[in-house]
């Protein structure tokens, strides 16, 4: 009973500082998004390099894909796309782009000067696709299975971390 | 001196009046202002998830005016407030609302600070009553200044 009288503020200071400790390393950029586990949202958007052809969602039903969203104005995107192409070398599954708010002729530039890890990537000219994908902050990366559905969602720029401890082995799993 | 403060007084009306104008929502992209005063309503309980703690309608980022546009047509096609409020949760979580539905997700964020407050005050009323209950004996006597 003597003891409780400090162990009982010392537990309370404890748990406060848990709390606290948990905030610090908790991103509030890095909103969960409502869309994993429920069908990508649909789309027909006319390619990058070639207007005339339009890519559609369920072209793309049957296998896993990642889709990445870039902009030719995006810095945060300028940094990711490196490591993108290295990934892409990997040829683990195909990566479609959506070029989100983009001019066509910005968005060619940037991938004939940085390289183009991108199966194809899709023009997103006035953001919709982007806004039923619930974009906020580019880049940002979906994997998404066979049947459709959103398995993995990255706001921000994808690091070798993320690759490796997230993306390699949930798309081993659903390829598996 | 009054010249002094009456120029200080005008300075400081002028920079007053300007900051005002500058705080103004971005301007209306529709001659309907009914129409745009409840799209501005609806936008003012929506989190611009770019800059989160402005609303939808302070926010001048491009996905705020997205959005603003997005609530402008749903409202021209006929929507109702509870479908575009449906439509945006849908596709950016519960997060941009600004008064989250209450929900066993949502419960400890509405109770929490109330439980706090509930808490605290029972612990206090508990020890004060203990006190009031002990004998006189039980606090240790006024020890007497060191240096008296």
């Amino acid at each position: 009973m003597k003891y409780l009288k400090f162990l009982l503020p010392m537990g309370i200071f404890l748990v406060l500082v848990l709390f606290l400790g948990a905030g610090l390393h908790l991103d509030p950029k890095e909103v969960p998004s409502p869309l994993i586990g429920k069908p990508a949202p649909a789309f027909a958007l006319a390619r990058l390099d070639d207007p005339r052809q339009t890519i559609r969602r369920d072209d793309l039903l049957g296998q896993v894909w990642m889709l990445n969203v870039w902009a030719s104005w995006c810095v945060a995107c300028r940094e990711e796309h490196p490591l993108l192409v290295e990934f892409a070398k990997s040829k683990m599954l195909p990566i479609y782009g959506l070029n989100y708010k983009d001019k066509a002729a910005s968005g060619q530039k940037w991938l004939a000067d940085f390289g183009n890890p991108y199966t194809a990537s899709i023009s997103d000219f006035d953001g919709r696709v982007g806004i039923d994908y619930g974009v906020y902050g580019v880049p940002e990366t979906f994997i998404i299975d066979r049947q459709g559905v959103v398995r993995f969602k990255q706001i921000g720029p994808i690091t070798p971390e993320v690759i490796r401890t997230k993306i390699e082995p949930l798309v081993r799993k659903l390829n598996g | 001196m009054v010249k002094r403060m009456l120029q200080a007084f005008v300075l400081g009306a002028a920079v007053l009046l300007q900051s005002a104008a500058w705080a103004g929502d971005a301007a209306p992209a529709s001659d309907n202002p009914a129409l745009e005063a409840r799209m501005m309503a609806i936008s003012s309980e929506l989190r611009c998830l770019v800059c989160q703690n402005q609303t939808i309608a302070d926010s001048h980022a491009e996905l705020a005016v997205d959005l603003r546009k997005q609530v402008r047509e749903m409202l021209l096609a006929g929507k109702s407030e509870q479908e575009i409020t449906d439509y945006m949760t849908a596709r950016y979580g519960d997060f941009v609302l600004y008064r989250p539905p209450f929900k066993a997700q949502t419960a400890l964020l509405w109770v929490g600070p109330a439980a706090m407050v509930v808490i605290g005050l029972g612990a206090l009323f508990v020890v004060l009553r203990r006190r009031s209950r002990m004998d006189a004996n039980a606090f240790e006597p006024e020890e007497p200044d060191a240096n008296a």
